[in-house]
């Protein structure tokens, strides 16, 4: 999937990842989208339930190995 | 469906700190960051041993009269002083978790403190339990808000969605 931005979330759990996403969203427009890569597997429920609270989108996630690609586009 | 799921006004987290232990002060961090990171407005508030997770790293707290003086010296707290509820182990286990904790790029307290300031986390001291021990709002930590009562709190968490007694 493509993203406008990444940020590196491996070897860090929650709610790391998550507080990382929210700071770094602030920063995208509308329409734009974010990559998270992680080895937390609760990622996988936290994004969308993050997505959700705040009202974002939730694209997807892709596992490969043990690395976890989420994907979250600015509302 | 996301436009009816959206949260229209911010909604409200509440937590009661109560315990000063390293593990629970960890769940009650890790939630309230995770709360304001989903755009809740969450304060947090730090009654009894609680508030031995917001004293500053510096030399026992002050207390005036033999004591609150005393209660200090045996309970000096600080966010890099915290003991598990379990397995302390006069040190060692304390000792053990927190490597653990390093390792897998956990947060210790002192930087959760910092990170939930940043993220607008309500810091909130109870004036009762201060007065009781003998702290002033200088033997906080930077970040940590004005003293507030028990009313204070009921107002919060009666408009809150969520409250947690930690």
């Amino acid at each position: 999937m493509k993203a406008d931005y990444t940020i590196d979330c491996m070897g860090l759990y929650c709610p790391v990842p998550i507080i990382k996403t929210a700071q770094k969203m602030k920063e995208l427009k509308t329409g734009e989208v974010l990559e998270v890569v992680a080895d937390d597997k609760g990622i996988k429920q936290d994004m969308p339930a993050w997505a959700q609270t705040t009202g974002n989108e939730f694209l997807g996630a892709e596992e490969s190995g043990g690395e976890i690609k989420v994907y979250v586009k600015k509302k | 469906m996301a436009e009816q799921e959206k949260v229209a006004e911010k909604e409200k987290m509440t937590i009661v700190v109560f315990s000063g232990e390293l593990d629970k002060a960890l769940a009650a961090f890790m939630i309230a960051t995770t709360g304001a990171s989903m755009g809740m407005e969450v304060s947090m508030f730090f009654t009894f041993w609680g508030l031995n997770i917001l004293k500053k790293d510096k030399g026992v707290s002050g207390g005036k009269g033999f004591m609150k003086k005393m209660l200090n010296f045996m309970n000096r707290g600080g966010p890099k002083r915290l003991k598990l509820s379990k397995l302390h182990m006069f040190g060692l286990g304390t000792g053990m978790m927190k490597k653990l904790m390093q390792q897998h790029a956990l947060l210790p307290i002192d930087e959760f403190i910092i990170v939930a300031k940043d993220l607008g986390v309500k810091m909130i001291p109870c004036s009762t339990s201060c007065g009781l021990m003998g702290l002033e709002e200088e033997d906080f930590c930077e970040g940590v808000g004005s003293m507030a009562g028990a009313a204070f709190f009921i107002n919060e968490a009666r408009q809150s969605k969520i409250n947690l007694f930690i």
